[in-house]
C-alpha cells in the first residue's frame, strides 16, 4: 500500500503528539508539578553542587524558590523540585541521598530525597538561613544565619537544632575544611563598631569535633565578606571580600577610593591574614562573591558579580608575590597585574562558582540572567551557557533588579548600587557623600526595605523622591558619570520602590503580641508623661513614626545632629524591620536601639524616654522589633 | 574470769583509737598565685574551671590560666570592666560569660562583646552574678536580675515589680533543670520554675527579725550571698551562717553549732546533696554530710592549718605544709578531684593527694 503524503503527515502529527505526550507525561511525573508556574518565573541561579557520581548537577533558584536537577552530562534541566521561600544554601549528604536546601526567608531547612526528588523534612534553623554544610561522616548540619548572626548545629539524625554558636553579623557563608576538622564562617556586614570607624570582620572557625567557635580571625577595613575556598592540603583559605573607604568622602572613585574589591588570604601558607586585590589601576572588578580553588592548588577564580565576569589567577604567582611584597598591599591596585591572569566575560551577575570533579570545567551562575556559564579550565573562557528556563522577558522589575547590581554605569566600573546595599539591603557603615560637602553630613546607610510611601529621602530629606535619590544625584556624585537612560532610571526606580519587607522575627506566628511587646506598644502611643503632663505632638513616638510605614514623612530636630551637620533636621526613618538595620540614628553613633535613648536623649527631645523605668525601655524596643 | 576480763581490756585498748579515728577528709597540696606569678591582681573574686584552662577574675582583670601560663583580658580587649566579680560557662558553646563592676562581657574565641545598662537591655552595670540556663543567661545584679534570650537577644527583668523582690540588690544564682534561684542580698532566696515561670520567695519565717530565732525554722538570715542547687537540694550562703534546704525541712549551720570556721560566707558551692563547700573569711571549709575539714593559713600564726571536725564534735588537727592563699576566701571551683579557691590574696590550686 503507498501511502499518500495526507497520509504520511497525518502520521507523523499522530508520532509528534504521541511523542509530545510522552515528554508531557515524563513532565507531569517529574516533581515540576510542584514547582508552580516555573516557567513564570525568575529563577536567580546561586549555589551549586555535583551529585557524588558527577552525573547531575543541584542548583538553587533563589527567585525561583526552587532545586534544579540537571543532567551534568547534557546541560539541561531534568527536574524542578518547589522549596522554601528564598532559598539560598546548598549542601549534599556524603553518600548523595539527601539534599539540604536553606529557606532563607522561612528560617528553614528542606530535606531533599535525591533518589524520589521529594522534599521529605523540614529542619528549623535560626533568622535568614543562607549557607550550608554538612559533616563528613553526614551526622551533623552546620547553617550560617544572617539575621539571628550565628550558625545552627543540626543534628541530622533527629532533625533537631543541637546549639547555636555566636558567629559574626550577617553570618552568610560556609566552608568545610578538606580534613572535615573545621567549619569557616564568613559574614556580609561587619561589627557594630561605632560611627565612623573602620569597619571589622572575622572569619569566625568551628572546630567540628567539639562543636565550638575555636577561632575567630580577624578582617581589619573589611565590610561584607562573601564565599570561601580552602585548599586541600589544609593550609591557604581564600575569602571574596569589600574593602570599604568610608573615612574619606567618597568623592575619589577614579582612584579606587570607595571600595577595594579584593581577597583575604588566611591560613599557614601566608602565615596570617593577607588581603590583596583584584582591581587594576584603571579598571574594577565589583562585588568579589564566590571563590574556587583548583585541586592542584594551580589557579583560583574568583566570581565579580558587579563587573559580569569572573577572574583567574595563579595561585603560585599569587603566594610568590604575597610573601614577597610589602605588608600592606590591601590598596595596590597595581598589585593584581602580578598574579590575575585572565578576566572572562560572563553572563549578567555572576555569583556561585563551581569546579567539574575532573577540574576540567568550571561552572558560574549568572543570577541576572538565568543561566549558567560554562568555562574551561584550560583555556579559561566561556564555551558554552545552560539556560535554565525561567521567564525569558526582562521586564521593569528585573532590568532594574539589573541594573542594581551592574557596575557598568560608574566610572571604570568601580561599583554599583549593590556594594552598599548588600543583597539589597544596608551594609552597617556611615559614609560621608560628597554631595554635601568633605565632612558635612556623615551619614549610616539606610535599610532599603519596604520604601514606597517614605519620600522625601535622603537623612536630610533631600532627595523628593527615588529617581532624584537613584538618578542624577547618584549618577553625578557617586559614579562619576551620566549614564543611565531615562528607561534605566525607571526601570531602576522600579526595582528599588518594590523591594520587599523581609520576614519580621519577633512576631508570634498569630499575629498576637507578647506582654512586653503589648506594654511597649502602649509607652509608643502614649500621649502624656507618666506624671499625667500631657506630651507635646512633636514629641510623641506615634507622631512622628505613624503611618503604614511608622514615618510622616517629614523632618525634625530631635537633638541628635552633630557639629558637622548642616541641619539638625532630620528625615523621620521608616520603621518596618528596623531591628535589624543597626547601628541607629542618621549618623549611626547608636549602636543599638538602647543607645537612641540611654545615651543620645538627655533632654527628651527625641520622644520621652526619661521618665521610663528600664523595664520599660525593654518594652519599648520589644515592640519596636516587631514593626 | 580474771583472764577473759584481761582480754576484753586489750581489745578495748586496741579498738578505742580506731573507733574515734580522725574522718578521712579531702587532703591537697596547695599551690599559690599571685601578681608575683602572672595574674592581674591577687584580690580574686572568682574562678572558674573549664577542663584544663583556669579562668580567675580579679580586681584588675580576667586572667586564664592554660599551659603553664596566665593571659590577662582587661578592657583595652573589650572587657567591660577590670574588676571581674563573677563567672559562667556556656559548655554548650565554650563560651564565657563574665560578670563584672561595669556590665557584662560575653568572651567567645578571643572575642569579647560587652552589654551594659547603656547599649543593651541589662538592668544594671554591677554584675554579682551569672549563671547559664540553655539559651538564656541569668545575671545578678545591683538593680533586680536580668536575662538574655541568647536567640532572640530580648532581655527580661525581673525586680519588685514582677516579683516577690522586696530588695533588688541580687548576688548570686544558681541554676538547675527545673529551677533558677538567686540570692538576694537582705532579701533572702527567690525561686524562679522554669516550667511555670512563676517566682517564689523564701526569707526569714517571722518576717521581722532578718534572722530564724529557732535552728532549723528556715532561712537562716535574709542577707544571703550565695546559693547552690543541686541534687533538688538547695544550699545558701549568708553573713551570718549557713542553710540546706531539702524542699521540706531547712537544715542550718552556725559556726558555733558546726564546723564552719565562720559565719560570714562569701560563697557556697555544693557537690551534691550531702556535700559543700564552704568560702568564708576564716578559711575554706568542707562538709561531708556528718564531718567537717577546715583549710586556711592559721589565723594568729599565719602558717598552715587543716583540721577536721566530726560529728560529736572533735577537732583534730592535721599536720600539713601548705594552705590555701588566704583566709579570705571568696570562691571555689573544681577540676576533678582538685579545687580552685579564690581568695582576697591570690587563687590557690589544691592538689588532691587524699
Amino acid at each position: 500500500m503507498r501511502l499518500g503524503s495526507t497520509t504520511i503527515l497525518r502520521s507523523g502529527l499522530v508520532a509528534l503528539i504521541a511523542a509530545m505526550l510522552v515528554i508531557t507525561c515524563s513532565v507531569v511525573r517529574a516533581p515540576m508539578a510542584n514547582a508552580d508556574a516555573a516557567e513564570a518565573r525568575y529563577l536567580s541561579p546561586g549555589a551549586m553542587l555535583f551529585s557524588p557520581d558527577g552525573r547531575r548537577m543541584y542548583v538553587v533558584a533563589e527567585r525561583g524558590d526552587q532545586l534544579l536537577i540537571l543532567d551534568a552530562k547534557a546541560q539541561t534541566v531534568s527536574a524542578r523540585i518547589a522549596v522554601g521561600h528564598a532559598p539560598r544554601g546548598l549542601a549534599i549528604s556524603p553518600d548523595g541521598t539527601r539534599l539540604y536546601v536553606t529557606n532563607s526567608w522561612d528560617d528553614t531547612v528542606s530535606v531533599i530525597d535525591t533518589k524520589s526528588l521529594a522534599a521529605v523534612q523540614t529542619l528549623v534553623t535560626g533568622a535568614e538561613p543562607t549557607g550550608v554544610v554538612i559533616t563528613r561522616d553526614g551526622k551533623t548540619l552546620y547553617v550560617a544565619n544572617r539575621l539571628s548572626d550565628d550558625v545552627s548545629l543540626i543534628d541530622v539524625a533527629s532533625g533537631q537544632e543541637i546549639k547555636r554558636l555566636m558567629a559574626g553579623r550577617g553570618a552568610s557563608y560556609l566552608a568545610l575544611s578538606a580534613d572535615g576538622k573545621r567549619v569557616y564562617c564568613t559574614h556580609v556586614y561587619p561589627k557594630i563598631t561605632g560611627s565612623r570607624t573602620l569597619p571589622q570582620s572575622e572569619i569566625t572557625v568551628i572546630d567540628t569535633d567539639r562543636q565550638i567557635v575555636v577561632d575567630r580571625i580577624p578582617l581589619h577595613n573589611v565590610g561584607g565578606v562573601f564565599q570561601m575556598a580552602l585548599s586541600p592540603d589544609g593550609k591557604l583559605g581564600v575569602a571574596a571580600q569589600l574593602r570599604p573607604k568610608n573615612l574619606i568622602p567618597l568623592a575619589h572613585v577614579e582612584h579606587g577610593s570607595v571600595f577595594g574589591n579584593s581577597l583575604a588570604l588566611f591560613g599557614p601558607a601566608v602565615s596570617g591574614v593577607v588581603q590583596v586585590p583584584l582591581d587594576e589601576l584603571d579598571r574594577y572588578f565589583a562585588m568579589p562573591y564566590s571563590v574556587a580553588m583548583t585541586s592542584d592548588q594551580s589557579k583560583l577564580y574568583v566570581s565579580t558579580g558587579g563587573s559580569g565576569s569572573v577572574t583567574a589567577i595563579s595561585l603560585p604567582k599569587l603566594l610568590s608575590f604575597v610573601r614577597s611584597a610589602p605588608k600592606d598591599i590591601g590598596n595596590d591596585l597595581s598589585a593584581s597585574a602580578n598574579y590575575v591572569t585572565s578576566r572572562i566575560p560572563v553572563g549578567a551577575n555572576p555569583r556561585n562558582l563551581l569546579l567539574s570533579p575532573d577540574g576540567k570545567t568550571l561552572y558560574v551562575t549568572n543570577r541576572m540572567d538565568d543561566t549558567i556559564d560554562v568555562i574551561s579550565t584550560r583555556t579559561d573562557k566561556v564555551v558554552s551557557t545552560i539556560d535554565l528556563g525561567g521567564r525569558k522577558d526582562y521586564n521593569a522589575l528585573r532590568q532594574g533588579e539589573r541594573i542594581f547590581y551592574a557596575t557598568k554605569y560608574s566610572f571604570q566600573g568601580a561599583f554599583s548600587c549593590a556594594n552598599c546595599h548588600i543583597d539589597a539591603t544596608f551594609d552597617g557603615i556611615q559614609w560621608d557623600l560628597e554631595p554635601d560637602g568633605f565632612g558635612k553630613d556623615i551619614v549610616d546607610d539606610r535599610s532599603i526595605e519596604d520604601l514606597s510611601g517614605t519620600e522625601p529621602f535622603k537623612w536630610n530629606g533631600g532627595n523628593p523622591n527615588m529617581a532624584t535619590e537613584c538618578g542624577p544625584r547618584t549618577e553625578k556624585f557617586f559614579y562619576r558619570s551620566q549614564s543611565y537612560s531615562a528607561e534605566e532610571l525607571a526601570n531602576l526606580v522600579t526595582f528599588v520602590m518594590a523591594l520587599p519587607v523581609r520576614p519580621n522575627r519577633y512576631r508570634l506566628p498569630a499575629g498576637e503580641m507578647t506582654a512586653s511587646q503589648e506594654r511597649g506598644k502602649t509607652i509608643f502611643n502614649r500621649a502624656a508623661y507618666k506624671d499625667g503632663r500631657p506630651i507635646p505632638k512633636e514629641n510623641q513616638c506615634a507622631y512622628c513614626h505613624s503611618g503604614p510605614k511608622y514615618s510622616n514623612n517629614q523632618l525634625f530636630d530631635v537633638g541628635t545632629g552633630k557639629a558637622t551637620d548642616r541641619s539638625p533636621k532630620i528625615d523621620v526613618p521608616h520603621l518596618p524591620n528596623v531591628a535589624y538595620s543597626a547601628p541607629y540614628l542618621h549618623d549611626g553613633s547608636a549602636r543599638s536601639m538602647e543607645e537612641i535613648w540611654t545615651v543620645f536623649n538627655p533632654k527628651d527631645t527625641h520622644g520621652v524616654s526619661n521618665d521610663l523605668t528600664k523595664d520599660e525601655l525593654n518594652d519599648l524596643i520589644e515592640y519596636l522589633r516587631t514593626l | 574470769m580474771k583472764s577473759r576480763s584481761w582480754w576484753l581490756a586489750l581489745l578495748l585498748a586496741i579498738a578505742a583509737p580506731l573507733l574515734a579515728a580522725t574522718p578521712d577528709m579531702p587532703r591537697f597540696q596547695w599551690q599559690s598565685f599571685t601578681v608575683a606569678n602572672g595574674l592581674p591582681n591577687d584580690h580574686v573574686f572568682c574562678v572558674l574551671v573549664d577542663g584544663e584552662r583556669i579562668w580567675a577574675g580579679t580586681e584588675n582583670g580576667l586572667a586564664l590560666y592554660e599551659g603553664g601560663k596566665w593571659k590577662v583580658f582587661g578592657t583595652a580587649d573589650g572587657l567591660a570592666h577590670r574588676a571581674v566579680l563573677s563567672l559562667a560557662l556556656d559548655k554548650r558553646s565554650g563560651d564565657l560569660w563574665v560578670g563584672t563592676m561595669g556590665g557584662l562581657s560575653h568572651v567567645s574565641a578571643g572575642r569579647i562583646d560587652t552589654y551594659n545598662q547603656l547599649n543593651s537591655g541589662l538592668s544594671n552595670d554591677v554584675v554579682y552574678g551569672v549563671a547559664v540556663q540553655g539559651d538564656y543567661i541569668w545575671t545578678a545584679t545591683a538593680a533586680g536580675a536580668s536575662r538574655l534570650n541568647t536567640r532572640t537577644g530580648q532581655w527580661s527583668l525581673f525586680n519588685e515589680r514582677n516579683t516577690p523582690m522586696y530588695e533588688i540588690w541580687t548576688y548570686g544564682i544558681s541554676v538547675g533543670p527545673d529551677k533558677v534561684y538567686y540570692a538576694v542580698w537582705g532579701g533572702g532566696v527567690l525561686e524562679y520554675d522554669i516550667k511555670t515561670e512563676r517566682w517564689k520567695d523564701y526569707n526569714d519565717p517571722d518576717g521581722e527579725t532578718e534572722i530564724v530565732l529557732f535552728k532549723d525554722q528556715g532561712l537562716i538570715h535574709e542577707i544571703t550571698t550565695s546559693v547552690s542547687y543541686i541534687d533538688k537540694v538547695l544550699w545558701v550562703a549568708t553573713y551570718f551562717g549557713d542553710s540546706r534546704y531539702d524542699g521540706r525541712n531547712w537544715h542550718n549551720f552556725m559556726a558555733k553549732d558546726s564546723g564552719l570556721p565562720s559565719n560570714f560566707t562569701n560563697q557556697v558551692k555544693a557537690l551534691d546533696a550531702n556535700r559543700a563547700w564552704f568560702s568564708t573569711d576564716k578559711g575554706l571549709a568542707y562538709y561531708d554530710g556528718t564531718n567537717w575539714a577546715i583549710y586556711r593559713p592559721a589565723l594568729d600564726t599565719g602558717k598552715p592549718e587543716m583540721y577536721v571536725r566530726d560529728a560529736d564534735g572533735q577537732i583534730t588537727n592535721i599536720a600539713v605544709d601548705s594552705a590555701p592563699a588566704h583566709n579570705y576566701v571568696l570562691a571555689v571551683d573544681f577540676q576533678g578531684n582538685d579545687i580552685w579557691v579564690a581568695t582576697a590574696k591570690g587563687l590557690s590550686h589544691g592538689i588532691r593527694n587524699k
